[in-house]
């Protein structure tokens, strides 16, 4: 049997593990220091899914009826 | 600039009678305050190390003079403990929960392991424990005897408010100090406290700290007796009762008098700490007035938290009542001669406005616009008054400042509580008028949700240039015409501003020259449109012309009015009721103006003229409108008397003929119902059905009552006119006033409450009928029968309970939302950001997209914006 993988929902919007350049892109677009990013738990079904470790940035790309994307960043945390 | 230090944790906890002692400065051993010469009592209550408040004196612990010391606290020790009235629960839970003997937590070592397991992890989460602690205190209480020294346990019974009896012994508060002290660390964790910092036995008082002057400062009276603040008279009782305690004890006084006193004792640091305890009787003032003590001074409305912290009061600020004056523009404000010669607005004297600025201290501050104050250089502020006014404006040097009185053309922010959106609080610029009310344009009601039956509003005055031309910029009225709220105009014309539009352009009224001038003359119009025909050789103008007027040009709208009656086949421009508005190049062609063209949070018009041309337009759209409308609806004459609900014989014959029917249908169904015959609708009892079939034939008898009226009541009818224009009312309730009320319901129910089995003793028991439930036959005008009027007094109570638990609902949440997000900031990125930096959402609202200037984002604005370019490149 398949194994059950919430990201295959309809509902859950993607997630993607940045790279330390990308996140350091990122940093410095907003201007502001990883802790001040919104959180992400490490046992987040999603992150815990992509094997997020703590300190990792999680992009996550939400479809929006207005904005069409929208963009959230997320450091995770323990 | 101070660098802000961020707080790392914070710790609650109970201070030990050690920490007292070490914070306090000095140890209080009299009750007197001052001494005959005034001067403050060394160890009394008073003493100079407390901080001072007397001008002139210096502290005499930090060296610093009244207002830079802070205050310091002092102590007075308790001859004997007492109980802090704050923790009688507490004390209570724990005396049943542990051994009489030997002061153990009554629980089996693993019930102790994992209860603290428990209550670790949800500290670890940052919850709530008062849940496991609660457990952890009735289970320990299960215990008859202790388990761990075998001791027999008594029954400990609370008396109110303070007392704890055990086996008919009271206990004293030393006896529970006793058994407190003799807890283990470890039992205390399991009790959900933390040993270090908040041991069970300093909940029993045996040090008391008595606050420094500065928070309780007496007041020398103007007959030069001093007036000492409740908290000083509280101390005052305490240490006296305290001295009294310990001359008996040492006198070796019977135990009796001891325990009287031991009681006063306690009555007193009671009320010190809380003068609100149910079992003990207030202390009070000389005068019977009861004390202000502690917990007074945070609790509540007026309390510290609420009243101080939460909200303050300020200067610059006016309130009075509001009245209408629709000749003022939506961004002016009235403002009385009275306020406005008492508000001032600071300007500081500079080479070019120092002449200007002279004539107004050179007035004095009794003719307005005058001064009221000036600034010296160094900072000494001069009363201007009468006499010396002109003396001071020759004396005027640049560098000044003159704090100048309110004149026209200042602009003031104004409010209207409940401030629940950003349009309650605007900028306007203010208009100085006689009387002593604040005057406003009615158009600009609704985003304040103001009426002019008693209401009353706040007047602000910025007092920098930055605050003013913050006002000027984002708050002015005419940048708040659009709502945030849905993107439409939330400022336009209410009641007459409709009627009047209606009046003006329904159909094609035919005006006189002369009538045009008269109307008109208020505008700033060259050149009269040419007349739209003659009428016996005298030219005549229509409504929709003069209307046209006010309109900007280049302008092109179409739409439905608010009257458009839906026809099954819409003609378009040939529209039969004049209800399809087109407006071209500024022109109103077709339609009539109503709630949906210019009505506030409908206004197409105004929608489109803001969101085409700009605020300003907007703005004189609206005042020119309102004045419009307002000589409208005086050309034609408008008034609504009781005679406007006459309606002719044969309309009232039918009406009753319908109700009749109504009532026997009904009669019929029930009847149906009792024979069985009835059929229940699917997924319905059969009672059920029954309900729905009469309130479905009784809401149709409304119904149908309501069109026979409407029938015969037309245009020539100002209610009609007011109900189709949008302007205030609906045909419902000219229906209702005319014909038939109608059913009376409770939760959408027939009323059903009353006596067993009826409403009311009127009615056999179990009787279905219409009339035993509630409905009204009658129309207002015709009047109620006494079991009618009393059905609807049972269904009008209902809406007053259901807006009165909705607005305290609704405010709760509101204030709930506004402490969760007031910190909240939209910064110069979109990023929306608290106040440590960190980003709650990349873009505002997901999208960046700001409600009032997305024009409802719908396909059919895009088709505009195509016809209008390719008709420009035409």
């Amino acid at each position: 049997m398949k194994k059950f993988a919430v990201q295959d929902h309809e509902l859950v919007p993607s997630h993607v593990i940045l790279s330390p350049e990308e996140v350091d892109v990122v940093l410095k677009e907003y201007g502001v220091e990883a802790r001040q990013l919104p959180k992400i738990h490490i046992n987040d079904p999603v992150a815990k899914e992509i094997e997020a470790k703590v300190g990792d940035v999680i992009k996550i790309i939400r479809l929006s009826p207005t904005a069409k994307k929208s963009v959230f960043y997320r450091l995770v945390i323990d | 600039m101070t660098v802000p230090k961020r707080i790392g944790k914070i710790r609650f906890g109970l201070i030990s009678p050690q920490e007292y002692r070490k914070m306090s400065v000095v140890k209080i051993i009299t009750a007197d305050t001052y001494d005959d010469d005034g001067f403050p009592i060394e160890m009394g209550l008073m003493d100079p190390r407390l901080g001072v408040i007397d001008p002139g004196l210096r502290c005499r612990t930090c060296g610093g003079r009244p207002g830079e010391c802070p205050g310091h606290f002092g102590h007075i020790d308790l001859i004997a403990p007492v109980i802090h009235v704050g923790f009688a629960k507490l004390i209570r839970k724990v005396l049943r929960g542990i051994c009489r003997d030997c002061s153990r937590l009554m629980l089996l070592d693993k019930e102790k392991k994992m209860f603290l397991e428990q209550i670790n992890t949800l500290v670890d989460l940052g919850q709530p424990t008062d849940d496991v602690v609660n457990k952890v205190f009735s289970e320990a209480r299960k215990h008859k005897v202790c388990p761990y020294c075998g001791g027999p346990q008594k029954e400990i019974k609370f008396e109110r408010p303070l007392a704890y009896v055990e086996d008919g012994h009271k206990l004293t508060p030393s006896d529970i100090r006793d058994r407190f002290e003799k807890i283990p660390d470890d039992d205390i964790m399991v009790m959900g406290m933390n040993p270090e910092t908040a041991r069970p036995e300093w909940i029993i008082l045996t040090v008391l700290p008595v606050p420094p002057v500065t928070m309780r400062p007496s007041i020398t009276l103007e007959s030069g007796q001093r007036s000492e603040d409740d908290l000083t008279h509280k101390l005052v009782d305490i240490i006296r009762i305290n001295q009294r305690f310990q001359e008996n004890r040492e006198a070796g006084a019977p135990q009796l008098i001891i325990e009287d006193l031991w009681e006063l004792l306690q009555y007193h640091v009671t009320t010190f700490l809380d003068n609100t305890v149910s079992g003990v009787p207030p202390a009070r003032h000389r005068s019977g007035r009861p004390l202000k003590t502690l917990s007074q001074r945070l609790k509540g409305k007026e309390g510290r938290f609420r009243g101080s912290l939460s909200g303050k009061r300020v200067n610059f600020s006016a309130r009075t009542v509001i009245s209408p004056d629709p000749n003022l523009s939506i961004n002016e404000v009235g403002v009385p001669m009275n306020v406005a010669m008492e508000l001032t607005v600071p300007v500081i004297v500079n080479s070019r406005n120092m002449e200007h600025l002279r004539k107004f201290v050179n007035r004095g501050p009794d003719k307005h616009p005058g001064a009221n104050y000036v600034t010296r250089v160094d900072g000494r502020r001069v009363k201007v008054t009468d006499k010396n006014c002109g003396e001071v404006g020759e004396q005027l040097e640049v560098g000044w400042k003159v704090d100048r009185q309110l004149t026209d053309g200042d602009v003031v922010l104004f409010n209207r509580q409940p401030s629940l959106h950003r349009m309650s609080i605007m900028a306007h610029r203010v208009k100085v008028m006689p009387y002593k009310t604040f005057r406003l344009n009615p158009a600009v009601c609704p985003p304040y949700n103001a009426d002019f039956d008693g209401d009353e509003m706040n007047l602000h005055v910025p007092q920098t240039e930055e605050a003013r031309a913050e006002a000027e910029i984002l708050m002015r009225v005419q940048e708040n015409i659009l709502s945030p709220r849905f993107g439409g105009p939330i400022i336009g014309g209410i009641h007459d501003y409709v009627t009047g539009s209606f009046l003006l352009t329904h159909g094609e009224r035919r005006i006189s020259r002369r009538s045009l001038m008269e109307v008109l003359k208020k505008f700033d119009i060259s050149d009269l449109p040419e007349p739209a025909g003659e009428e016996n050789g005298v030219p005549y103008w229509t409504g929709k012309q003069m209307f046209s007027q006010v309109l900007p040009k280049g302008l092109d709208l179409t739409f439905k009015a608010d009257f458009c009656m839906n026809c099954p086949e819409c003609k378009g421009e040939n529209c039969e009721n004049d209800a399809y508005v087109v407006i071209r190049d500024g022109q109103l062609l077709k339609g009539t103006i109503d709630a949906k063209a210019v009505g506030a949070f409908k206004g197409k018009i105004t929608d489109r003229v803001i969101k085409e041309y700009d605020p300003t337009t907007a703005s004189r759209f609206l005042d020119e409108m309102t004045r419009l409308a307002l000589r409208g609806i005086m050309l034609a004459g408008f008034s609504f008397g009781i005679d406007d609900e006459d309606i002719p014989k044969p309309a009232a014959d039918q009406i009753k003929d319908v109700t009749h029917t109504a009532t026997d249908n009904v009669q019929k169904l029930i009847e149906a119902y009792n024979a069985g015959e009835l059929e229940p609708l699917p997924g319905r009892t059969l009672d059920e059905t029954l309900e729905m079939r009469i309130m479905q034939t009784l809401g149709k008898a409304r119904d149908s009552a309501g069109s026979i009226a409407g029938r015969y009541l037309g245009l020539d009818n100002s209610g009609v006119v007011m109900a189709v224009s949008g302007a205030r009312g609906s045909m419902l309730n000219l229906s209702q006033m005319a014909a038939c009320v109608g059913q009376q319901s409770v939760r959408g129910e027939r009323i059903r409450r009353g006596y067993a089995g009826r409403t009311l003793p009127h009615f056999k028991r179990g009787d279905l009928g219409a009339e035993a439930h509630g409905f009204v036959e009658s129309s207002y005008k015709g009047g109620l029968s006494p079991i009618e009027f009393f059905f609807h007094a049972i269904g009008g109570r209902e809406g007053l309970v259901d807006t009165a638990i909705r607005t305290s609902q609704s405010g709760y949440l509101q204030r709930r939302l506004v402490n969760a997000l007031q910190d909240l900031e939209v910064n110069y990125d979109g990023t929306v950001r608290e106040t440590r930096g960190i980003i709650v959402q990349f873009k505002y609202g997901e999208d960046g997209v700001d409600a009032s200037r997305r024009d409802y984002a719908s396909p059919e604005h895009v088709h505009r914006i195509i016809q209008k370019v390719l008709k420009e490149e035409s």
